[in-house]
């Protein structure tokens, strides 16, 4: 048959195309990503008159940090981005301390509907946490304050950082643990000495999969946020509202928004695909 | 030393969280009482976040339930109207018209990613120079600020600054309203929840990959299979369960989507982008009508516990191809 014989020629021929074929996909895939990014990075460092040029200006000359030196100076952004670390790091050490010990007790248990209840906890959206928790904590007047964002934030990291250690903690040999329990071991001591120590990668990529998508939130702040317990996105949000024509401070303030997060997955790239690719988590 | 444990602990993640059981705990009956007694101990490990769950998860669930059978508006009071906002719902346009373009909106923020994410497994399961890297940078877009993000999408969408429009005119393509006009708005935040979760996907995909069997590709070689026969009856049906778990996710995801749009076009122009999870969020705290909107997520949560069902049916499926 043709398609044979056209198979046979393209065996001697197949590096050279195959190699171009790949190199093509990788650019096609790859430039939409680098092409945002820098386009970001092109109008924070852009005066205002080149920002809105037509036909627009794609390298900044010179280069100028004024964009950002008024994101400082106009807005509060250490405060908001303070906010954000303490809201973030509340979420995540909290969810840590009670989320591990869960997901090694829902392992070794095999308490299958547990896992179910955190999965459904982990697909429901966010914003439908918000109503009753928004009438609880205004009862309880904690509406417009840091601990109701802390708490709040508990939505998102319990879920992934249990999700997660579920996976590594069955992935921990159960006989090791066996045997310590046969010389005389605790089940605590079993799990303090054996257990965590071996599921530690998976604490790194809880942490960090929790501290992502509890940063990158957006809807908690906008409605429970107070003018100065706000965090970072919503900040940046309402910086929108009030500046729509700033182009520069915007896009400036928006890449410090997102420079932490991206910080992470470049150096934690390996831990980041690793809890992903077999788990498929994402945010509320 | 931390990749060794980490290789070491995929395997059992990859089976999901019903990993096949300790062979010794089934083996050996003689220790039944000594298993039992230490899994209700396991309960101990488990006591604080089930509090915690119980106080910031389940406890919003059931509220919500009761919300929904409430008149209820921001001052606290409320009234018992049993299903007449459920009732209402049935016969609100708006909230019918937006779950219409959610099912829309979904459809095509799932379908896109799945064949580009698909696409992209392929490519980044090949050996090339800087495989790493350049897989870090695909990544990228789905562990970055979605507001931020959507900001800057914002400014490349302006029909006369935009520097998308400026691009499409060098190609001779007459200028998009992209979001400000009600029949592109769709599309257009489409084209940034796929530019955001097409990685998801890929890194998905890519997971099921790697645990493809090599014999079945030497012994097709070895038949002169072409590699598009390969992909059809080797790795597509191998693969088939990881894609369809994304496609569950994906489903799930774009159900929800809310930053994209509240940055990018609050809904409008109009109501043209006012999907269901928008819908909900104005009801809810622009307009407080709290016990409508509880009724909304209600619905909202049958349809996402159904979809997490089919999920975990799905995990299990995977597990079986091991």
């Amino acid at each position: 048959m043709a398609s044979q014989s056209m198979h046979g020629a393209a065996i001697g021929r197949k590096p050279v195309r195959t190699w171009i074929a790949l190199g093509l996909s990788v650019l096609l895939l790859v430039s939409p990503a680098v092409l945002v990014f820098l386009w970001m990075l092109s109008l924070s460092l852009k005066t205002e008159i080149d920002n809105i040029a037509f036909p627009p200006v794609f390298i900044p000359d010179p280069p100028t940090l004024a964009n950002y030196v008024e994101v400082f100076e106009k807005n509060r952004i250490l405060l908001y981005f303070w906010n954000s670390v303490l809201v973030t790091g509340g979420a995540v050490l909290f969810g840590l301390l009670v989320g591990v010990p869960a997901g090694y007790g829902i392992a070794r248990a095999k308490a299958g509907k547990a896992a179910v209840l955190i999965l459904i906890a982990r697909m429901t959206p966010a914003l439908s946490y918000l109503i009753p928790l928004f009438l609880l904590f205004q009862v309880i007047g904690l509406v417009g304050t840091i601990w109701a964002l802390i708490i709040t934030h508990l939505v998102i990291t319990i879920p992934i950082i249990v999700w997660v250690m579920i996976g590594y903690f069955e992935g921990v040999p159960k006989e090791l643990e066996d045997a310590a329990r046969v010389d005389g071991a605790s089940i605590w001591q079993s799990f303090r000495y054996i257990a965590l120590p071996l599921a530690r990668p998976g604490i790194v990529v809880g942490a960090i999969l929790a501290f992502i998508f509890s940063w990158n939130n957006f809807i908690f702040s906008v409605v429970l946020g107070g003018k100065n317990t706000r965090t970072l996105p919503s900040a940046v949000y309402n910086m929108l509202t009030f500046e729509q024509l700033a182009w520069g401070p915007l896009a400036a303030a928006a890449l410090l928004v997102t420079l932490p997060v991206l910080l992470v997955t470049a150096f934690a790239q390996r831990e980041i695909i690793a809890g992903l690719s077999s788990g498929g988590l994402k945010d509320g | 030393m931390s990749v060794e444990h980490n290789a070491g602990s995929l395997p059992g993640r990859r089976g999901g969280m019903a990993a096949p059981a300790t062979p010794g705990a089934r083996q050996a009956p003689a220790s039944t009482p000594y298993v039992y007694d230490v899994t209700r101990k396991y309960w101990l490990f488990i006591a604080p976040a089930t509090i915690v769950v119980g106080l910031v998860i389940v406890f919003p669930w059931i509220f919500t339930l009761w919300m929904s059978a409430h008149e209820w508006n921001v001052t606290g009071d409320h009234a018992f109207v049993a299903l007449a906002n459920y009732k209402k719902l049935l016969t609100d346009q708006r909230f019918l018209d937006s779950m219409w373009r959610t099912f829309w909106f979904t459809l095509l923020a799932t379908l896109i990613p799945i064949v580009l994410g698909v696409w992209a497994a392929l490519v980044f399961h090949r050996e090339f120079p800087f495989r790493g890297i350049l897989r870090t940078v695909f990544v990228m877009p789905m562990m970055a600020t979605p507001v931020a993000i959507a900001l800057v999408w914002t400014m490349m969408f302006h029909p006369q600054l935009g520097v998308l429009n400026y691009l499409l005119s060098l190609v001779g393509i007459a200028p998009f309203a992209w979001v400000y006009d009600p029949n592109t708005v769709i599309p257009t935040l489409v084209l940034v929840e796929v530019w955001h979760w097409t990685p998801l996907v890929m890194l998905i995909v890519l997971g099921g990959l790697a645990g493809l069997p090599t014999d079945p590709y030497e012994a097709a070689l070895i038949d002169g299979a072409s590699s598009w026969q390969m992909f059809r009856y080797i790795t597509w049906p191998l693969i088939l369960p990881y894609v369809m778990i994304a496609l569950v996710i994906r489903t799930i995801d774009s159900l929800k989507v809310f930053d994209t749009i509240a940055v990018i076009s609050q809904g409008g122009p109009g109501t043209a982008s006012e999907t269901l999870n928008y819908f909900l969020y104005l009801q809810a705290f622009q307009f407080y009508n709290l016990g409508y909107a509880s009724a909304v997520v209600v619905i909202f949560f049958v349809i996402i516990i159904a979809l997490s069902l089919l999920l975990l049916y799905l995990r299990q499926r995977t597990k079986w191809t091991d």
